[in-house]
């Protein structure tokens, strides 16, 4: 089967690094994403995880290797093809002027015709439907700087299915989300993934999120992969100790049986950055 | 309703507004026409000959055309320039496109380009050779890798509009003093009745510029998302900035070349349908584009009567306007971002 998206060896490195230290670099990464799969991507802060979203939606190009989407080429792509098949839901909308939730869910149609003035009936339409799935369908009029955080990352990803891709990426969903909406969200995830086969990429500091979630997760850190496998495989106390540079105690859900992690939190002794 | 009626509701709207302002215009001046004579004569059955066929047909209705045209043309420029900037404070003239703009066809009027249709495009295009150096100068300097910042932007464009300013004064201070009246007449910003080669060579500079700024309306709206999440929809953003930048500063290059740099049309025009119509760039520059020659025309209207026979400019009279309103804006957006 062709995989959603696949980086082969890729390399990048930003053109400059931040207050004076080397570029960051991403070097001979490889990954692939199967129809349908859910893939957990966790690394620490400034592992590449960004510029992994980045690359896949060609915000950024590679300067080494290649990545495909759908078994094409993504360099021989349109923009627009791209976005027909990935659809990024980013940790926040930046605050500009004040489109309704109705007007930014349709922006999702974009690819679709790029070429079009107006949305079409059916744009509306799958607008529609979108809004209801993530639960902001009463907001449609609201302009967006008067929601709630929660209610914003519900829009953003409803934009998101409005585009009708077959790969979701995720840029750490949860992060604005009170409890009961992160389980709502997570529900959401296994519905979409399970009705539609959606492919899915998380993106997540949250390990406890991903590890609930994914069917494989992908360990990152400084620019490159360090372990990919299936949760319980992955998500073990020694790489993870490793790889963060904090003890950690990883433990099994009570109920799903999937690996959780918890911080063994330092009594004084530790510094920060030390 | 659809989106495409409500747009055809509100055009309808503004154009039957600007129809009568054009009328009102049309009926009012500093030589008294009768309202059937005037009437007679847009229609086409007035007399071949007069006083009042010279009045109508060759004063007023070039300059009711010429300050449609501006009112238009910087309003559309005004509401590409802040979608582009994602920043409703931007315009031409705050931005210091219209001073680049100014330097760009005084340079041309003191080097003899005067009123033909080949003079016409000369002052056009210095025109608009001077609003994208000021515009690209002030882009420059105020862009940061993490965009353009409120402050930053205003700041550069400033500072560009006041260079180009001092620029145009050494330029004008070192030739024949006897050809200052008319340079110093234009730079208040004042509509004047135009030859009709050179209103055509007008409308369709504007028309140009309108249709580079429309034709990316619908990117224009993903752009709010910022250049990232733009992309992420399959926008070049990249492309559609310089497409819409290139537009505005044509549009502003042209009406800086015919009437002068006026100022704050292309920033109350479109601010207000904003408030009053929501940020849909396909909504806005459409209306900006009717309004803004209807307010023009008011504003035009207006410094040619109150101190009839004498005019006041009307750039004078918009700036009146717009300096309130600018710092209205500055103020309640400065509300809303403080904690």
């Amino acid at each position: 089967m062709t995989p959603l998206c696949e980086f082969r060896s890729v390399g990048f490195a930003y053109p400059q690094g931040a207050h004076g230290r080397p570029p960051f670099e991403i070097r001979d990464l490889s990954l692939a994403l199967s129809p349908g799969e859910v893939l957990g991507l966790i690394g620490p802060n400034a592992a590449g995880k960004t510029t992994v979203i980045r690359l896949l939606s060609r915000v950024l190009e590679p300067s080494r290797g290649e990545i495909r989407i759908a078994g094409e080429a993504a360099s021989q792509l349109s923009r627009a093809a791209v976005a027909r098949q990935v659809a990024v839901v980013p940790q926040d909308v930046p605050q500009g002027f004040p489109y309704t939730v109705e007007q930014l869910v349709l922006m999702g149609r974009f690819p679709h015709a790029p070429g079009r003035f107006f949305e079409s009936r059916e744009d509306l339409e799958i607008a529609r439907e979108a809004m209801a799935v993530t639960g902001v369908a009463a907001l449609a009029a609201e302009p967006m700087d008067r929601l709630s955080g929660g209610e914003r990352q519900r829009v953003v990803l409803a934009r998101a299915l409005a585009q009708r891709p077959r790969l979701l990426v995720l840029d750490e969903p949860t992060a604005h989300l009170d409890l009961r909406y992160q389980a709502e969200c997570v529900a959401l995830l296994r519905r979409l993934h399970r009705d539609e086969g959606l492919g899915i990429l998380l993106v997540s500091h949250d390990l406890n999120l991903a590890a609930e979630v994914s069917d494989r997760v992908l360990l990152m850190a400084g620019g490159s992969v360090v372990d990919a496998g299936a949760p319980e495989d992955v998500i073990r106390e020694p790489a993870l100790e490793a790889v963060y540079g904090c003890r950690v105690v990883v433990d099994k859900h009570p109920e799903t049986r999937r690996p959780t992690v918890n911080v063994a939190w330092p009594q004084g002794e530790a510094t920060m950055g030390g | 309703m659809t989106a495409s009626a409500r747009l055809a509701w509100i055009c309808g709207g503004l154009l039957v507004a600007l129809t009568a302002v054009a009328l009102g215009s049309l009926l009012v001046g500093a030589a008294p026409v009768a309202p059937r004579a005037v009437l007679d004569l847009v229609t086409g059955r007035g007399p071949l000959a007069g006083t009042d066929r010279t009045v109508i047909l060759a004063i007023r209705l070039p300059r009711i055309i010429a300050a449609l045209l501006a009112g238009a043309a910087l309003a559309v420029a005004g509401a590409g320039f802040q979608a582009l900037t994602r920043n409703p404070l931007a315009e031409p003239s705050i931005l210091g496109v219209s001073a680049g703009a100014a330097f760009g066809v005084v340079l041309g009027q003191v080097s003899g380009l005067g009123q033909g249709i080949v003079d016409a495009l000369g002052l056009t295009a210095l025109g608009f050779a001077g609003a994208l150096v000021a515009g690209v100068t002030v882009y420059l300097i105020a862009s940061t890798a993490g965009g353009l910042p409120v402050h930053t932007l205003l700041l550069a464009g400033v500072i560009v509009g006041i260079f180009f300013s001092s620029a145009i004064t050494v330029l004008i201070s070192i030739v024949d003093t006897n050809r200052l009246g008319g340079v110093i007449h234009w730079l208040l910003g004042s509509v004047a009745p135009i030859p009709p080669a050179s209103l055509g060579v007008f409308a369709m500079a504007t028309a140009a510029g309108l249709w580079m700024v429309l034709g990316q309306a619908r990117a224009l709206n993903l752009l709010s998302l910022g250049d990232e999440g733009a992309l992420e929809l399959g926008v070049d953003a990249q492309r559609v900035k310089r497409r819409v930048f290139a537009g505005a500063a044509l549009l502003t290059g042209t009406v800086v070349a015919f009437v002068g740099p006026i100022g704050f049309v292309g920033l109350i025009v479109p601010q207000a349908l904003r408030m009053l119509l929501g940020p849909d760039t396909r909504v806005l520059v459409p209306a900006a584009l009717l309004a803004g020659g209807a307010f023009l025309l008011a504003a035009d209207t207006l410094a040619r009567t109150v101190v009839a026979p004498a005019e006041l400019s009307v750039g004078v009279l918009t700036s009146f306007c717009g300096a309130p309103f600018f710092i209205w804006l500055l103020r309640s957006r400065a509300g809303r971002t403080a904690p």
